[in-house]
């Protein structure tokens, strides 16, 4: 069982509710250098201190936000890798469909491995819908391009015996020959992260780690049942080991129930501002099959580009969302470490089992005092108890 | 839907068209654009002739195929199309992207052709680097974008709510369609100006005077690289002049087809 701290580096700074967007048209001349180095040093430190505690690390990346300065995990990780001991280093993820080249990913992602001896998890993510702008990558041919570059990343990372040449639809190269090869062999573990079915059959048909992000208990089982058949389709087992899955909510922590939810709710501006987004760029052509345009048209809210429902049933609007909606969805774990406790078990019980749970320890305004406190007492009094608890599944058993 | 419809294999993908009216043949490539809706322009058009309007892989009901994604793509699909058919003399006409793959097409073979009427083509670079000749179709509000394809915009039925399904597939299938063949370059072939050369046949521009997704300067620059073009200007119109101005549209593609029969 593995406990990832995730912070996405905000620049909290720049939000407001009056400004049309935090993404791609916010004017950088809103980022103060001084304070963007300050924050960087900051959440570097924090993930120091979730190495020091048995945390392992996640990271991400988003471009041309206020939301998130990680405009390049690999960046970030490249220093963890050196400053850190012990954690395993997940970045997830790198969305190699946005990326140009594919054979830059494999070679920064093996230099990582290498320094950190390792301790590289690799995620490869699809990307959400608002960085397709940033990068200007077409979406209508985002996933077999996704596809190609995780087939030529993977071969480039496993090939030992000198170059090979590859000519796709969409990468070409001569001579593919990376240096550093990975420390781990023949290669880092995988992750691919998703939130659709039929891209969750593809990644159980190869194996790899599959995580989904704040999609509630409901979405996170039909996830996982159609991981479970890719994974059986693809000869891995008729079983499928809960290292297989991971989880990423919102947590917040503290000895005093109140202030314990009233850091999750600062968190939890992350989410309220996800559809912060300038119109259309939430809605990338492509990105969206036409059948979910035309039902998110027709939605009562056409901007949001993703809706949440609570077990109940009742849809949940994003932007004004409470912190109960949030705990009732399963998207997070807020209040005392007993309260937190008994969310995660419940939830995971839910979804039959999880090996990787990652926490959004860290978000929106929520300051480096109180990420630090909330990390600590989750460390101290959640984690061992979750560990043992967790352990106690070793496939998921769907309900 | 045409009064007739017809496909062919070609290479494994479909080439399927519509086919509305009698009379001379005239090719229409409609603009296929979400927020203009011609069917209404086709009626009109094939009250003259025999209008084939052929529909693009990933547009309408032509599914997308994957190896489908270039101009040059459905250029070459038209130009077959145009061989199946066993048609000549034909009236091409084409509008906004469209008008591009019409350009396409005649830079590779002008054979099939009396005469070509491009409507608020698009297809060149024009500017500079960092100069945007097209409005960002993809980047822009709706709203912004109905304002500057129309000069009146509310020609253009805007509220889901009023529409039916079908027509709201039609968009989003039109919308996913533009991006596939014109994402990046950005509604544009850098090789296409260079090409315009080739065109052999006696070519029209129609531009609204007030399109503001390509202004009527990126027009007279387009229209200036084919040998001998005529470059008309339609008033209270912008970028869809043949939806917010058919009759004027309609005469202008007529008078010019009849001048060069």
């Amino acid at each position: 069982m593995r406990i990832f701290h995730f912070s996405e580096e905000p620049y909290p700074d720049a939000w407001g509710a009056e400004r049309p967007s935090l993404r791609i048209t916010l004017p950088n001349e809103l980022c103060d250098p001084d304070v963007a180095h300050n924050l960087y040093h900051r959440y570097i430190d924090e993930w120091m201190l979730a190495d020091e505690l048995g945390f392992d690390i996640m990271l991400n990346e988003h471009h041309s936000t206020a939301t998130c300065l990680t405009a390049s995990a690999s960046v970030i990780l490249a220093i963890l890798a050196r400053v850190t001991k012990r954690a395993r280093l997940l970045i997830l993820g790198v969305p190699v469909g946005n990326r140009p080249d594919p054979i830059r990913v494999a070679e920064e992602m093996s230099m990582i491995d290498v320094i950190s001896k390792g301790r590289l998890e690799f995620g490869m993510i699809k990307g959400v819908p608002y960085d397709i702008e940033p990068a200007n990558s077409n979406a209508v041919t985002l996933m077999p391009r996704f596809w190609e570059a995780h087939d030529l990343i993977v071969k480039a990372m496993t090939t030992t015996s000198g170059p090979f040449s590859f000519e796709g639809d969409f990468f070409h190269y001569r001579n593919v020959n990376i240096w550093p090869r990975p420390y781990q062999q023949p290669r880092p573990p995988i992750w691919v992260s998703t939130a659709t079915p039929t891209n969750a059959v593809e990644i159980g048909a190869r194996g790899h780690v599959m995580a989904s992000f704040m999609g509630g208990m409901a979405e996170t089982v039909k996830l996982h049942k159609a991981y479970a058949q890719g994974y059986r389709e693809g000869g891995h087992g008729t079983q499928v080991p809960v290292d297989r899955f991971a989880y990423l909510a919102m947590c917040g922590v503290a000895s005093d129930e109140a202030e314990g939810r009233r850091r999750c709710d600062l968190i939890a501006d992350y989410l309220r501002t996800n559809a912060q987004v300038a119109d259309p760029f939430n809605k990338p052509p492509g990105y969206f099959s036409v059948e979910a345009a035309m039902r998110s048209a027709r939605s009562p809210n056409p901007r949001a580009f993703r809706t949440l429902m609570t077990p109940k049933g009742r849809p949940v609007e994003l932007s004004t969302a409470s912190l109960d909606d949030f705990i009732e969805c399963g998207i997070a774990f807020a209040g005392t470490p007993d309260q937190v406790f008994d969310q995660i078990c419940a939830f995971t019980d839910g979804i039959g089992g999880l090996g990787n749970l990652l926490l959004m320890t860290q978000g929106g305004h929520l300051g480096a005092a109180d990420t630090t406190d909330s990390m600590r007492l989750f460390a101290r009094e959640v984690m061992p108890r979750l560990r043992e608890r967790l352990a106690q599944r070793q496939f998921f058993e769907a309900a | 839907m045409g009064e007739e419809a017809v496909a062919f294999d070609i290479g494994g993908t479909p080439a399927i068209a519509q086919i509305y009216g009698q009379g001379r043949d005239i090719l229409y490539l409609s603009a296929g654009l979400w927020f203009a809706d011609e069917s209404a322009f086709i009626q009109r058009l094939a009250r003259n002739g025999r209008v084939i309007v052929p529909i693009a892989p990933g547009f309408g009901a032509a599914p997308a195929d994957r190896r489908w994604n270039h101009v040059d793509d459905l250029a070459y699909l038209y130009l077959d199309l145009i061989d199946r058919m066993k048609l000549s003399e034909l009236v091409l006409v084409g509008a906004s992207f469209g008008g591009w793959v019409a350009a396409e097409m005649a830079i590779k073979s002008c054979a099939a052709f009396s005469s070509i009427t491009l409507i608020d083509p698009l297809g060149v670079k024009i500017g500079d680097r960092f100069t945007r000749d097209i409005a960002d179709l993809f980047g822009l509000p709706d709203a912004e974008l109905r304002a500057r394809a129309y000069v009146d915009p509310s020609v253009f039925e805007a509220d889901v709510k009023k529409i039916s399904d079908d027509e709201l597939a039609r968009r989003m299938r039109a919308r996913e369609g533009l991006a596939r063949y014109g994402w990046t370059p950005f509604m544009h072939d850098p090789k296409l100006l260079s090409r315009l050369r080739r065109i052999t046949v006696p070519t029209q521009f129609i531009w609204g005077a007030h399109d503001q997704i390509a202004s009527p300067d990126y027009g007279r620059a387009y229209a200036s690289h084919v040998p001998g073009a005529v470059f008309t200007q339609i008033a209270d119109a912008a970028h869809v002049p043949q939806v917010e101005r058919p009759q004027a549209t309609l005469d202008a593609i007529l008078s010019f087809a009849d001048a060069h029969r």
